[in-house]
């Protein structure tokens, strides 16, 4: 736009504004400096967190997740739209600080742009601005007319955010209009001069409003040029100084919170940064009973958040109606820091967060121990947004305060006292491997100091001592008995993996079943551990340190399908149907999708179909381990939900890998009055109910 | 307001498969894990919300053995301001009467306002609470349910009684309450809370720091003894319906229809 060919007379119809202008840009900046200075305090109050290692790592992820807006065309419409938005904001942002220069000083020209690559640029940021306002006019079209559901706002969670949105979406297409007019109106004066003219892109919007202005007087198109100048600086700096005051705050916060965001998600932040389990006993306090207890990075998280609501619209427990959505977890915080730490006047801090509605609390309990912690909020968030992490500290901060539901207490005290949330007698830990049928058939031998082996096969609670899921440690036995594993159990020596116990707040009781079990393993001198049950595997690998090698079964099979030990025979029911429900720590926090499929496309005859919510969107069946004892609110079960997904797409046999999923589709299918036209089996019940073994190819 | 609550340690019944031993004189205890008698809990729990509301002290004292020291540290891991282990040798084999003659001395050592048991302990019969209460000549009250205080030393209580009724009472200070459970909500102990009061000294009383008679409490003294524990044989009369739903479904209507049940 702003060329040093210019002529002088244009140039100065923006002088006498000039003490004006920079009045503008001096408050603007201020202003915004003064803002953000004050969001900082709360991130200056907040616990430590460490997010200053592998900044290569980090730095491609901004790459990959802030540039390249990875997350985005999950949701397609929405997405594509937010792409060119961004891309359209990236390419303006230096043209955007072009034309705030020359206000006040007219012949500026930007660095790099003064040769051939100024028009170029030109024409891009025309059709980057005409780009830009038509999609405000799209999202504006959304939010009114066809009113996406995920941008509503529950009645419990107060009114609802269209009004702010539009007025944000607005002032952003204003500025894009007063941007293009600035140019139309320099244009137009320069053609109705006969003075050479910059290119304008075709069909742009500067280039449509400069044909508007073509007939203007002279005097005219130097007003329009004044004016459109004053409305976009005024425009502008409204849109920089009110952006920290809501949901579009993450425009400025968005590139930190993508570059400070969670390298390994899989594992769990520690109770306290820097404190090591030894010194543990020493915090005075665990977990998030205050705001101030969070750490810097999840409040930037909390000002971060868009609103877009897509962590909500996948969270299994919002959509069966339990009193959570991931959304209004960080909207709820983000108001609190924003009434708490106000931009003016004093902050008055330390109310607890949860419980005591009267005392300034914000989340209610039955919202905190909803969470199943399947992790598809944060697969979801286009800004890498935590939550697991902050539901486990808000948990953490409970327990210790003692606030924990009567239905979890039993199973802790259990989980504390017989190291299993049953309560059942550690001695009949092996029982389901020691029934005399099932021991003639395989042999699972107890490992100790006399007796060694090179794999452990980890069984943990459910699948010991649950009557149906010790169907699934047989049929893991057989399977790993069958590719001629040396394996064991630990027996009574086992005890919980403890995977819901720190996830529902109990570091300390996790910490005493984690070391039991580290020393237990240690002893057994095993070369590596299988387990069946991915809470367990999820525990083991990252929960724990310094232990063999752990794979899930499914892995296993995997393997030894393709190395030829285990051969299938063919499907007998040419009606059946199968899907495979992908469980949340298989998945999801673990990316093991297609070790499972693998071995079902692996049985001849067997039908495979895909449910529209899989892999990395997997609906989690209603949660593990302690989450079953947890009577939640609710309007329907999240197994109901999921079961009916499978009929949706065609399946009548639901194939999971994880005891507690099956524990809730069976559930479910009963519910949901499904028996008979709907059945679940672990994979590797299906893999031992069809491996051909050479006593049937003999016969 | 100072409060006295008398707790005890129980094999815990959801975590334990209770087995007579070979000799029948008692359950198998080799393998057993116990915890707090359920309803202590709750009037621990219930003490330490009135010391929350009106202000005061609480301690926990149980009668016992050395290993009776875990659910003191629980308590105290709670919240309960004192923890007190009552052990003599001399102690042993004593009956209800016996126990409540034992925290009566205890009592009498210091300055309570409201004692609390709970309604009954696991392995017990409900006895030690009324019966302190009455060496006291303290006014008692059963199946506490709910606890109010009102002005001048008086308390207002309700209590279950048949069909889940309330019965509201004014109990004047000091009083004997037994606690039934649901009262409230207690709150959770965690490793870390018993952690924390690992190191609180407990101090402990036996025969001589109480000034009894060895001869009027333990197994001497005792007039109710116990001489056997048996199973109960398993009985008929429960059928178990092998049908499909439908059919089990009728086969139920007609057996309600049978017993007199709506047709």
């Amino acid at each position: 736009m702003v060329g040093p060919e210019s002529t002088a007379q244009l140039m100065s119809w923006l002088v006498p504004g000039r003490t004006l202008f920079l009045s503008i840009h001096l408050l603007g900046i201020v202003g915004f400096s003064y803002i953000v200075a004050r969001r900082l305090v709360p991130l200056l109050r907040g616990e430590c967190d460490f997010r200053f290692d592998r900044p290569l790592v980090r730095l491609g992820r901004v790459f990959k997740y802030w540039l390249g807006q990875w997350k985005h065309p999950r949701y397609r419409t929405a997405g594509i739209l937010h792409i060119f938005i961004f891309a359209g904001f990236i390419v303006l942002a230096l043209r955007a600080f072009t034309v705030l220069i020359v206000g006040v000083s007219q012949n500026f020209v930007m660095p790099g742009l003064s040769g051939r690559a100024g028009p170029v640029y030109n024409i891009v940021t025309d059709y980057a601005a005409t780009i830009v306002f038509l999609c405000m006019v799209i999202a504006v079209i959304r939010r009114l007319v066809f009113k996406p559901e995920r941008y509503a706002v529950p009645t419990r969670y107060g009114t609802g955010h269209t009004a702010d949105a539009i007025f944000l979406l607005s002032l952003i297409a204003l500025l894009m209009v007063a941007d293009s007019l600035f140019a139309a109106a320099k244009t137009a004066g320069q053609l109705q001069q006969g003075q050479p003219v910059e290119v304008l892109a075709a069909l742009s919007l500067p280039w449509i409003l400069q044909k508007a202005l073509l007939s203007a007087s002279l005097p005219t198109l130097g007003s329009v040029y004044f004016g459109a100048y004053l409305v976009h600086e005024l425009t502008f700096y409204l849109l920089l100084c009110y952006r920290p005051f809501g949901i579009q705050f993450h425009v400025e916060t968005s590139l930190f919170n993508i570059y400070f965001a969670k390298l390994d998600r899989e594992i769990l932040k520690p109770v306290r940064w820097g404190v090591s389990d030894e010194h543990l006993d020493q915090v005075k306090s665990f977990g998030v009973k205050t705001f101030e207890d969070f750490t810097w990075k999840h409040m930037l998280d909390f000002y971060s958040c868009a609103d877009c609501g897509r962590c909500s619209d996948n969270c299994p427990a919002n959509s069966v109606g339990r009193p959570l959505s991931p959304r209004f977890i960080s909207i709820k915080a983000r108001d609190y820091a924003f009434k708490h730490y106000p931009v003016f006047g004093r902050a008055h801090n330390g109310a607890t967060l949860v419980g005591g509605r009267d005392s300034g609390g914000i989340y209610s309990e039955d919202e905190i121990w909803s969470c199943t912690t399947c992790g598809a909020c944060e697969e979801e968030c286009p800004l890498l947004v935590e939550y697991i992490d902050k539901i486990v500290d808000l948990r953490r901060g409970m327990v210790d305060e003692g606030n924990v539901p009567q239905s979890l207490q039993k199973p802790l005290k259990a989980l504390e006292s017989r190291g299993n949330p049953y309560g059942k007698m550690e001695k009949k830990k092996a029982d389901w491997a020691n029934a005399r049928e099932f021991q003639q058939t395989c042999y699972v031998k107890t490992l100790d100091h006399r007796n060694g082996g090179d794999t452990l096969y980890f069984v943990d609670s459910i699948t010991s001592y649950d009557d149906r899921m010790q169907s699934i440690g047989r049929a893991t036995a057989k399977i790993l008995s069958h590719v001629g594993e040396n394996f064991g159990i630990l027996g009574s020596a086992e005890k919980d993996s403890g995977h819901e116990v720190r996830r529902f707040g109990e570091e300390t009781l996790f910490m005493a079943l984690r070391d039991h079990n580290v020393d237990a393993i240690k002893a057994s001198g095993v070369r590596r551990i299988v387990t069946a049950d991915p809470h367990a595997y999820n525990a083991l690998k990252h929960d724990y340190k310094d232990l063999p090698p752990v794979e899930h079964i499914s892995q296993v099979i995997a393997r030894e399908v393709k190395a030829g030990k285990i051969k299938f025979n063919p499907i007998k029911n040419e009606d059946s149907v199968y899907t495979y429900h992908d469980p949340c720590y298989l998945g999801r926090h673990n990316q093991i999708y297609d070790d499972p499929r693998d071995v079902l496309d692996a049985i001849p005859g067997l039908k495979r179909v895909e449910m529209s919510r899989s892999r990395d969107r997997s609906f989690c069946c209603g949660g593990g381990g302690l989450m079953l004892f947890y009577e939640p609110k609710e309007d329907q079960r999240m197994g109901v939900k999921r079961v009916e997904m499978a009929a949706e797409a065609g399946a009548n046999v639901i194939v999971t890998a994880c005891p507690f999923c099956m524990t809730n589709m069976e559930d479910a299918i009963k519910v949901a009055g499904l028996e008979g036209k709907m059945t679940a089996i672990d994979l590797a019940e299906l893999v031992d109910q069809q491996i051909a073994r050479e006593s049937q190819k003999v016969a | 307001m100072e409060i006295l609550v008398c707790v005890r340690r129980v094999p815990d019944t959801s975590e334990n498969e209770i087995q007579l031993n070979s000799a029948g004189d008692d359950i198998e205890r080799d393998e057993l894990v116990y915890s707090i008698n359920e309803p202590d809990n709750y009037a621990v729990e219930e003490a330490l919300q009135i010391v929350a509301r009106v202000g005061g002290s609480l301690t926990v004292a149980t009668v016992g053995g050395e290993d009776d020291e875990e659910v003191l540290r629980r308590e105290m891991a709670m919240g309960a301001h004192h923890g007190v282990l009552i052990t003599d040798e001399a102690f042993s084999g004593s009956d209800g009467r016996g126990i409540a003659t034992i925290l009566k001395a205890f009592v009498q050592k210091g300055k309570y306002d409201l004692i609390l048991t709970g309604v009954q302990a696991e392995d017990g019969g409900a006895q030690v609470g009324g019966m302190l209460a009455a060496l006291l000549d303290y006014p008692f009250a059963s199946l506490v349910n709910s606890i109010e205080v009102l002005e001048g030393k008086k308390l207002k209580i309700s209590r279950e009684i048949a069909g889940g009724n309330k019965e509201m009472n004014e109990i004047d200070l000091p009083c004997v309450l037994s606690i039934q459970t649901g009262i409230n909500e207690p709150r959770y102990v965690g490793m870390r809370g018993i952690r924390q009061v690992a190191s609180v000294p407990i101090p402990t009383y036996g025969v001589t720091d109480l000034g009894l008679d060895a001869c009027s409490v333990g197994e001497p003294a005792a007039r109710v003894k116990r001489v056997d524990y048996f199973v109960p044989e398993l009985g008929t009369g429960a059928e178990i319906l092998h049908g499909s739903r439908e059919e089990n479904i009728d086969r139920v209507l007609e057996l309600v229809a049978a017993k007199g049940g709506p047709k």
